[in-house]
């Protein structure tokens, strides 16, 4: 099908492009990469009657070193370029793992960074992705700016913080805590569909090699991305054993997640995979947190 | 009816310009607006890898852009890349390899794999089915377009 008419604008610079989210609110929608908006107005799930492309913007597209030892993301890097970026693959060498499961390379050419937060599809990576690495969001508005935590970030299906008048600017990755370990697991139809099930994990152990925390993050099992607390209690305090991560993996397929139906797989069939999943990413995370 | 935005872009090496309603899709503009129907429209969401063209180039699909955002840009369509007479290295190997059957897929599969043979000249099986996995065909069972990949990259290396 074809996308409904709207009006368009094409703005150079972020004071430009915040006047006229002011201007437009609830009528207008940002444009990044375009690679989930477009396929949505081309289906006519989205009809939106103003279009402020962003690709114009001056300034938007960077990855930088903060100054806590963490990295800076500008909402508009593609996610090519963040996967081809070597301060990301040092510094969060989670999301670095995480790129290439995003889609196909054309997709990955055009995709944003921003755009895939902004989104808030609870299937994709980079949600909860941003979520167990503890990321912060920088929202902007023509009023002014205001940081939130990626776990205060997304509401609930394709909902976010945002106001309708805010654009998502930057993203704060901080730092990884000494000995910690991450993983992120999968299951797709095929290599870089969204998955059926996923989760993301990062995990720390203190010095007499004990679990210090978890933070686990799932993929496709809710209307958000819906954080392993259930799992997480069952192993804090504890030596990371078999039995413990398995006592956490039952305890995240059965406690944490809101999986559904639809014709790619059944709930039950999704927990049980949760279930697989969560164990092989925590044996995964707390081995490379071992060192 | 919204503003026609006025535009100018550099295809296949001409400069065109014209007035468009800013939801045309680029798919659509190559096609109807400068008659390069090489491009084709599988599905029109992202998926099927039909619509691919070089966006300065890079591999992007033409059906997840609006027409007005390859203003002052070039884009190179399949045309673009050779001509019956002389056809392309890449082009050559899939005729000589059986790399097609319909033909529908295609102009997709040489527009994706020209930056990848850029940056690959030497790519693995694996490689060459991972740069392949954004493009669907119907026909071929995909073993002759690895195979019409692998001979594509022995003869781009030759040149
Ligand atoms: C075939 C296909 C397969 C895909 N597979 C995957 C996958 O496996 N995993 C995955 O995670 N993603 C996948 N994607 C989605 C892809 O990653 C998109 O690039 C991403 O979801 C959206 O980013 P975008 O920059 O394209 O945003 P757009 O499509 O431009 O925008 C998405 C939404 O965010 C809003 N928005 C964008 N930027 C801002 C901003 N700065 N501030 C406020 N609001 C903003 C827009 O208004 C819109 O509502 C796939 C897409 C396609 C077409
Ligand atoms: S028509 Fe563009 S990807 Fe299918
Ligand atoms: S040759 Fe027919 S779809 Fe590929």
């Amino acid at each position: 099908m074809k996308p409904p008419p709207f009006e368009y604008y094409a703005p150079a610079s972020l004071e430009e492009a915040l006047a006229l989210m002011a201007e437009h609110g609830w009528d207008a929608k940002p444009l990044a990469g375009g690679q989930s908006l477009i396929p949505m107005m081309n289906f006519r799930l989205a009809q939106p009657e103003v279009l402020v492309d962003l690709n114009g913007v001056a300034g938007l597209g960077y990855i930088r070193p903060a100054d806590d030892g963490g990295v800076l993301i500008g909402a508009m890097t593609r996610h090519k370029t963040v996967q081809q970026d070597s301060l990301i693959a040092e510094r969060a060498p989670l999301l670095h793992e995480a790129m290439p499961k995003i889609a196909t390379q054309q997709i990955r050419n055009r995709g944003t960074f921003g755009g895939s937060l902004a989104h808030a599809d609870p299937a994709a990576e980079l949600v909860s992705v941003s979520v167990v690495l503890d990321g912060r969001m920088r929202l902007q508005s023509a009023q002014g700016e205001r940081w939130v935590a990626a776990s205060d970030f997304f509401v609930s299906l394709f909902t976010t913080a945002l106001e309708p008048e805010e654009l998502l600017v930057e993203v704060h990755l901080p730092p990884a805590p000494a000995r910690a370990g991450w993983s992120l697991q999968e299951v797709a139809r095929r290599p870089h569909d969204f998955a059926l099930m996923g989760v993301a994990a990062v995990v720390g152990l203190d010095e007499d090699g004990k679990c210090d925390f978890v933070r686990l993050s799932y993929l496709s099992a809710g209307d958000r991305p819906m954080e392993g607390q259930k799992a997480a209690a069952a192993l804090v305090g504890e030596k990371p054993s078999a039995e413990a991560i398995r006592a956490a993996a039952e305890a995240g397929a059965t406690l944490d997640i809101e999986p559904s139906d639809d014709i790619h797989a059944t709930a039950e069939f999704r927990r049980h995979l949760a279930n697989v999943l969560t164990r092989r990413a925590l044996e995964e995370a707390f081995e490379r947190a071992a060192g | 009816m919204s503003e026609l935005f006025k535009l100018q872009v550099t295809v296949n090496g001409e400069v065109y310009e014209r007035e468009v309603e800013p939801r045309l899709l680029l798919s659509d503009f190559l096609r109807h607006e400068l008659g390069l129907t090489g491009t084709h429209v599988g599905c029109e969401h992202g998926v099927c890898g039909a619509c691919t063209v070089l966006l300065d180039g890079e591999a992007v699909r033409a059906c997840l852009m609006f027409a007005p955002q390859v203003h002052g840009r070039e884009v190179v369509t399949v045309e673009g890349l050779g001509t019956i007479a002389e056809m392309h290295p890449l082009q050559q190997a899939f005729q000589e390899a059986h790399g097609l059957q319909c033909g529908f897929c295609t102009p997709g599969f040489l527009t994706s794999l020209i930056p990848f043979l850029e940056e690959n000249p030497d790519p693995s099986e694996e490689e060459i089915r991972e740069a392949i996995s954004g493009n669907l065909c119907r026909c071929t069972g995909y073993v002759h377009i690895v195979e019409a990949v692998k001979l594509a990259a022995e003869k781009m290396s030759a040149t």
